[in-house]
């Protein structure tokens, strides 16, 4: 992958073309806004890189920085529609610092070096050393945002439950109340098995979290949260983690001296099974990860192919694609976060399991 | 590559926030919420039990109401039948009583009856007596008052005598 550059591409005669276009067709859908904001992300950096008409507008550029964390959060092109997020960086030489990511752009939006710190691939280098890097990037931001949503809404209902105890669910308290019960009676109960009291606060909160990542991650403007691989790893770690401390003496035996298999094949069985440990979370990590900046990048490959067509049926056309893909993505959302706990489920439940019945098979 | 290698910041970031979500979540939230939902579902469960059991107690209710009813018929008809009958022996024995009341007048009517008749005859019996022997005085005083008459009384009499 190449640094990061601005696309050159002149079009800005047609920026209001294409405006009225998407807003005709599409206002009110987030696919839409998208494809707005890419317009005017596109065509503002086009005014800005004008001196160099040589280089082709890069669409695969685009996306992968839509789909990617980074350190500043862009809602419209130039200085004025960008969040500038705080830095926090800690190194051996200067310890930590924190400042504002405004100190690595010039007046005209491009990248500079500051203090002897520089981005380089949304990475921060002091010098040619790679820092220590704990910045409010804008999946953190977007991170908090998630968190935030979660607390204030679920406390929110568990307080609509004090007030209406012994009644029926009203307004949001029933939109959450069948998830929480759907979590609760067909993922959890069925797999962890009996002990699942223990467990249940772990995968409701991991349930909702992924949910509703993905449907933020969705959202015009947004940050990718849930299809970074850092947030799917975490996540994957901790289900690895309460997994094999949970884990009983069946699951370790059976793992480590496989019973009921000759003694040749449980020497064969054993790296097979050392392996299989972490292949489930490395599994956990990357499905989420791939299915939703997959979704994300087919999104942003659609809404692109306009700007590479330079043409009003192919944005009619795409237009229509991205709706669809979109309803598609918002039901990628429930199931990417109901496999998610599906799994991590079976994992922890499978772990804490009596295995009395599977010695003799 | 950038995007399979996970940043240091939101590694760290995603970590502490998720522990915190998970910790916060499950005291402010799930907790409330889940035992809501568990209290809600055993008012269910007791509120359906305690239905079937006043459906069950209704029914004996109901079998134990049919069964008192029956007795209750049955007291009724059994009260009846007796009332009847003591109705019916209590008429039969005024109706013998009365009956056994008229024979005894009835009878004793008959005797003074009896007693008055034979007393009667007895006075007539007497009366006649004396009217036969005043007219038979009569009768002989005045047919005897000639000696002819006396005479022919005497040859009768002879007469009468002979024949014998």
């Amino acid at each position: 992958m190449t640094v990061k550059t601005y696309p050159k591409k002149p079009f800005s005669s047609t920026k209001s073309a294409f405006l009225g276009l998407f807003i005709t067709l599409l206002s009110g859908t987030f696919s839409a806004s998208f494809a707005q904001e890419e317009a005017l992300h596109d065509t503002t950096k086009v005014e800005i890189g004008k001196k160099e008409h040589t280089e082709e507008f890069n669409i695969s550029e685009v996306i992968i920085e839509h789909v990617m964390d980074n350190h500043v959060w862009h809602f419209f092109e130039g200085h004025y529609g960008t969040l500038f997020l705080p830095v926090i960086v800690q190194t051996p030489e200067r310890g930590l610092e924190i400042f504002s990511s405004r100190n690595f752009f010039d007046e005209r939006h491009e990248l500079i070096e500051y203090n002897g710190y520089k981005i380089e691939h949304n990475r921060i280098y002091l010098g040619e050393n790679p820092v220590l890097d704990l910045s409010i990037t804008k999946n953190v931001a977007m991170l908090f945002i998630n968190a935030a949503l979660l607390l204030l809404m679920l406390t929110s209902v568990a307080r609509s439950y004090k007030k209406n105890a012994g009644k029926a669910p009203k307004g949001l308290q029933s939109f959450i109340e069948p998830i929480v019960l759907f979590v609760k009676n067909e993922i959890v109960k069925p797999n962890v098995g009996p002990k699942y009291q223990k467990f249940l606060p772990y995968l409701l909160t991991l349930f909702f979290f992924i949910l509703f990542g993905n449907l933020l991650g969705l959202l015009p403007g947004s940050a990718n949260l849930t299809g970074n691989i850092a947030v799917t790893l975490v996540l994957a770690l901790i289900t690895f983690v309460i997994t094999n401390f949970n884990g009983n003496k069946a699951y370790w035996m059976h793992i480590l001296w496989t019973p009921g298999v000759p003694l040749l094949l449980r020497i064969i069985i054993l790296p097979v099974e050392l392996i299989g440990i972490f292949t489930k979370p490395f599994s956990l990590t990357i499905r989420l990860f791939a299915a939703i900046t997959a979704g994300h990048i087919v999104l942003l490959s659609l809404v692109g192919l306009t700007f590479v067509f330079h043409s009003w049926y192919v944005g009619v056309g795409s237009s229509i694609f991205v709706v669809f893909i979109s309803l598609i993505e918002l039901l990628v959302a429930g199931i990417q976060a109901y496999v998610f706990t599906l799994f991590s489920s079976l994992y922890i439940g499978m772990a804490i399991a009596d295995h009395g019945h599977d010695h003799d098979h | 590559m950038e995007l399979l290698t996970p940043g240091s910041g939101l590694l760290f970031w995603q970590f502490v926030v998720f522990i915190a979500l998970v910790f916060l979540l499950g005291k402010m939230a799930w907790k409330p919420i889940l035992s809501s939902l568990k209290e809600r579902e055993d008012s269910i469960q007791t509120a359906l039990d305690s239905a079937e059991k006043a459906k069950i107690e209704m029914a004996s209710l109901k079998s134990d109401n049919e069964k008192l009813l029956k007795q209750a018929r049955e007291e009724r008809d059994i009260m009846l039948r007796e009332a009847r009958d003591a109705a019916n022996r209590l008429h039969d024995q005024a109706k013998a009583d009365a009956k056994k009341t008229a024979d005894k007048i009835i009878e004793d009517a008959k005797a003074v009856i009896n007693i008055e008749k034979q007393a009667a005859l007895r006075d007539v019996r007497a009366q006649v007596a004396t009217f036969s022997i005043e007219i038979a005085e009569k009768l002989i005083k005045k047919n005897l008052s000639t000696d002819k008459a006396q005479k022919e009384m005497v040859d009768g009499f002879i007469k009468d005598l002979k024949l014998n």
